[in-house]
């Protein structure tokens, strides 16, 4: 068990190392020259020249790459060029935004897909199920930019029934659950959707096994036997289906919290693209792969856990 | 036609249909069976011939496209196939419990066995550490080794074996009147099959309850069995005590059988003998009997007519024409 | 060779009609069929379908309701947003079909190689896959928009770089299955080089998947388009990609709701209908066959 926790961090750490250098990489390939690339054209000629003492980009690239790791592990990615505030900071303060955002929609996701797809198994073939089935393909192709403007549309705009912009005030609950409720949508839609067909697939084939024909043998209740027994097993891929997800939604919060004008990573990276703020975004792009991998190391991690059989056999 | 109180469970004229893609499989033809109290009943076969068609019906554990058509299940007096699936669900793992063919695949292998033996004690009004004092009890019963600290185990952690006992474990727990045991042994080799059996039939003794023994091992059901019921592709053909069935063998088929039993072989011979032919098309039956094209005593009559069951001495039943025909000419 | 010909010729038309009466049965396949023929028509003929020039600014009668004239009214500009629709077709579908075709080609090479090479180079290009599946999409986008710049290229690059490591898997899960079975181990024994296998043998075997997966990715990759574009890091205006005409509507929502529905609605007809046709090819060909996340 311990050594299959090793290899698996350390196979996420490997992997962080070489999206990092590629990342490095890639500004090398890029037509200009890496100050350029890596600061923007807002760059002082002091700036530029700060950083190629930091970095050494006369040296080798090996090198350069070194320092750079060496840097961020020290939690140095360089600073905005616009505040001179250093980019760990910017990007550290906005990451709780994006983690609510994120968590919930995670979490409605859940908690609407799962019993869907539990119950389009059950009722398999039945009404329910086959509109259950096209909503959830429909929503999973739906992007989450779209659902977001048409939800802005119809409840902010047209009924008015939530507010459209922002994060909502601090430490007012319901304001910040009014202002969440529409991001979380878009952010998770597509999701219910995912979930419910993951499940669905999963619980049908578990209903298939010998081992609940047994229970059903011993008189057990169908929802004993379909909740206890069967979801126990079924729901094991939707825990590694999850950490996937985080990414996903990393991406989808940029759109939303644009639509939305909500804090957060996604607005961060966004504005600085468009002010040509490049260390923020590659301080962003780093933290958020990071994080990326961290989730998925952590999700492979959890189902090996919960899982006995693979466990036990370890 | 009475029923005979010292039967726990009468099949009288069962008939299932299969629907499949290929066709309606005629997969049981007017099944008749009887078990009596505290006997063991074997139920042999070749693969195909019901057998599992037959066991699942009793328990109301048969796949959606099944069918069926006609006959009774009499279990202590009810009419099996008349209830609900809640009046069913009351019998299941109480009064009738079952043991499964395949070991590996039959336990949950996400839960502890200490949890799904107490789960399937969910009609018993104890305390949860009197049902897991009760499933310790069993274990030992059945011989596993240190039970109390293998509750918390996971169905992987045992061996096949093993696997098999808790599993006759957990079906006699409930003290029901009829076992129904599903090629317990074919999936384990000779030596746990013997040992396995064994126990089955020393706590069949101590726990008083009747059991239906499927296999399509002869000498198991030799071994192990009071009475016997033989089935050929969908049909029961003949039914007696053992000594009937295995001494005084009256269907051409279960003759057959013995015959080609390699145990039974006693002089050297370099071609194990078969039964020539193959089973029939259950989606296309032929006419007559349903053993005619492999059978090496078939007459005219055979191709015309089904031939009805007949008793040929006292229980011991048998369809084949050849005991109308004898029967005619006395 | 004729009659071979012909016969192969005969073998596949049996297979197109069987696979097309499966599809007519499901209904949700059919509709997206039908989605997918009247998005590709409509992208094929748009200059003719489109009424009006879609970049034809207008300024006096910009933000005009649905009428007659222009049916689903006029943006910011006074452009035809209809044409507009019409013309974002092209967009959508050229950048799908560029970018798809070129992942695919990347991802066949490499997979094959993955699976049929060595060992290491093997476990090397999965620990490939594995890192640039890694990169969130979008983050990774706006990276590189940073670096070279907002632009039709731009986008495709993204999608080819982030797509190449699904269709790779696939293309090396199947190699790899094929690898040790026996019709190869034949060919090797008569001595047979890697090329010959790949092209004669492995092929063949792995397209079929990968088209249904191809398929799966288009609302994908016109997603990621269209999403570049609302956020205007996409392609150039004043290119009517239905992305950039969604985002026109946001910023003007409080006056009219139709540019925002006329940007939305054939993005989500289009993503729809691909996805249902592709779940129902998928469901056709090979059940077990799983989206490569």
């Amino acid at each position: 068990m311990v050594s299959y926790l090793i290899k698996r961090i350390g196979l996420g750490a490997v992997i962080v190392v070489i999206a990092v250098s590629m990342l490095y990489g890639m500004i090398h390939m890029v037509p200009g020259d890496p100050l350029s690339v890596m600061l923007g054209p807002r760059a002082t000629p002091e700036m530029k020249q700060e950083l190629n003492i930091r970095l050494g980009l006369d040296k080798p690239f090996v090198v350069q790459l070194f320092r750079y790791f060496t840097s961020a592990m020290k939690g140095d990615l360089g600073s905005d060029v616009i505040s001179r505030r250093a980019v760990t900071t910017i990007v550290f303060e906005q990451l709780p935004y994006t983690f609510t955002l994120i968590l919930t929609g995670i979490g409605w996701a859940v908690l609407l897909g799962v019993p869907l797809g539990c119950y389009s198994a059950i009722n398999r073939n039945s009404v329910f199920d086959k509109i259950a089935g096209i909503f959830s393909v429909g929503t999973i192709a739906i992007p989450s930019f779209v659902v977001a403007v048409y939800s802005l549309l119809i409840f902010s705009v047209t009924l008015g029934w939530l507010p459209a912009i922002g994060a909502g005030d601090d430490g007012d609950f319901i304001s910040q659950f009014t202002h969440i409720l529409m991001p979380a949508l878009a952010i998770g839609l597509g999701w219910v959707g995912y979930l419910a067909r993951l499940v669905r697939a999963s619980m049908l084939e578990v209903l298939g096994e010998n081992h609940i024909r047994t229970m059903r043998a011993f008189g057990l209740s169908d929802r004993l036997v379909i909740f206890k027994y069967a979801l126990r097993l079924a729901i094991l891929p939707t825990i590694a289906l999850l950490g996937v997800g985080i990414g996903f939604l990393l991406s989808a919060s940029v759109f939303t919290e644009i639509v939305f004008a909500r804090p957060g990573i996604g607005k961060l990276i966004f504005e600085s693209v468009i002010q040509r703020n490049y260390p923020v975004v590659m301080g962003c792009v780093l933290i958020t792969t990071v994080i990326f991998v961290i989730s998925t190391t952590l999700s492979d991690i959890l189902t090996v856990i919960l899982d006995p059989r693979i466990r036990e056999n370890l | 036609m009475s029923l005979d109180n010292a039967n726990i469970l009468e099949i009288r004229d069962l008939s299932i249909d299969y629907i499949t893609n290929r066709g309606r499989l005629k997969a049981l033809r007017n099944a008749s069976l009887s078990v009596r109290k505290n006997r063991i009943v074997g139920v042999v076969g070749e693969s195909g011939c019901g057998k599992s068609t037959l066991i699942f019906a009793i328990m109301n554990l048969l796949a959606e496209n099944a069918e069926i058509n006609h006959g009774t299940i009499d279990f202590e007096g009810q009419d099996l196939l008349k209830l609900s699936q809640n009046e069913m669900r009351k019998l299941r793992g109480g009064r009738i419990s079952m043991v499964f063919q395949d070991p590996m695949t039959s336990l949950n292998p996400v839960f502890s066995v200490g949890e799904q033996m107490v789960d399937i004690q969910h009609r018993e009004k104890l305390s949860k550490k009197e049902k897991q004092l009760r499933a310790v009890n069993m274990l030992a019963k059945v011989g596993i080794p240190d039970p109390e600290k293998r509750l918390k185990n996971f169905p992987d952690q045992f061996s096949g074996g093993m696997r098999q006992r808790i599993s006759i474990a957990m079906a006699l727990m409930a003290e029901p009147s009829l076992l129904i045991a599903d090629e317990p042994t074919t999936a384990l080799d000779a030596t746990l099959e013997i040992q396995i059996v064994n126990r089955l039939r020393k706590l069949q003794a101590d726990f008083k309850c009747s059991i239906l023994f499927v296999s399509h091992h002869l000498g198991l059901i030799a071994d192990i069995c009071d009475d016997v019921v033989v089935m050929y592709a969908g049909e029961v053909v003949e039914e007696g005590s053992v000594r009937d069935i295995f001494h005084r063998a009256g269907h051409p088929y279960t003759q057959a059988l013995l015959e080609c039993d390699p145990a039974r072989i006693s002089e050297e011979v370099t071609e194990l003998p078969t039964i020539p032919g193959e089973i029939p098309d259950l989606a296309n039956l032929p006419e007559g009997c349903i053993f005619r094209n492999r059978c090496s005593q078939a007459s005219e009559i055979c191709e015309k007519e089904a031939p009805h069951r007949l008793e040929i001495e006292s229980g011991h039943f048998v369809s084949c024409h050849k005991h109308n025909l004898e029967a005619n000419n006395d | 060779m004729a009659t071979n010909g012909f016969k192969n010729y005969s073998i596949k038309f049996s297979w197109l009609s069987q696979t097309w009466a499966r599809l007519k049965n499901d209904k949700m396949g059919l509709l997206g069929f039908v989605l997918v023929i009247t998005v590709v028509l409509v992208a094929i003929f748009a200059h003719f379908l489109a009424p009006y020039d879609p970049n034809m600014i207008n300024i006096s009668h910009r933000l005009q309701a649905p009428s007659l004239v222009h049916l689903l009214g006029t943006d910011h500009l006074g452009r035809d947003t209809l044409s507009r629709v019409i013309v974002g077709s092209r967009i959508a579908l050229k950048v799908a079909m560029i970018s798809i075709s070129l992942a695919m080609s990347g991802g066949l090479i490499l997979g094959l190689l993955a699976g049929y090479g060595p060992a290491w180079l093997d476990r090397i290009m999965i620990l490939i896959f594995d890192t640039v599946r890694s990169f969130p999409t979008v983050m990774f986008a706006l990276a590189l928009v940073t670096m070279l710049g907002p632009s039709l290229n731009t986008i495709i690059i993204v999608v080819v770089i982030t797509s190449i490591p699904m269709y790779g898997r696939i293309v090396r899960a199947q190699t790899l299955s094929l690898k040790n079975k026996e019709f190869i181990w034949a060919e090797r024994s008569t001595g047979a080089g890697m090329v010959r296998i790949l092209a004669v043998h492995m092929l063949p075997n792995v397209i079929g998947p990968l088209l249904i997966i191809a398929s799966m990715d288009v609302p994908v990759v016109v997603t990621i388009e269209a999403g570049l574009s609302f956020l205007g890091v996409g392609v150039r205006p004043p290119a009517p990609s239905w992305g950039s005409i969604l985002n026109d509507g946001y910023a003007y929502i409080r006056n009219t709701t139709w540019i925002a529905i006329a940007g939305g609605v054939p993005l989500i007809l289009t993503t729809v209908g691909f996805t249902f046709l592709g779940e129902s090819l998928r469901d056709i060909f090979d059940p077990k066959l799983q989206k490569d996340i």
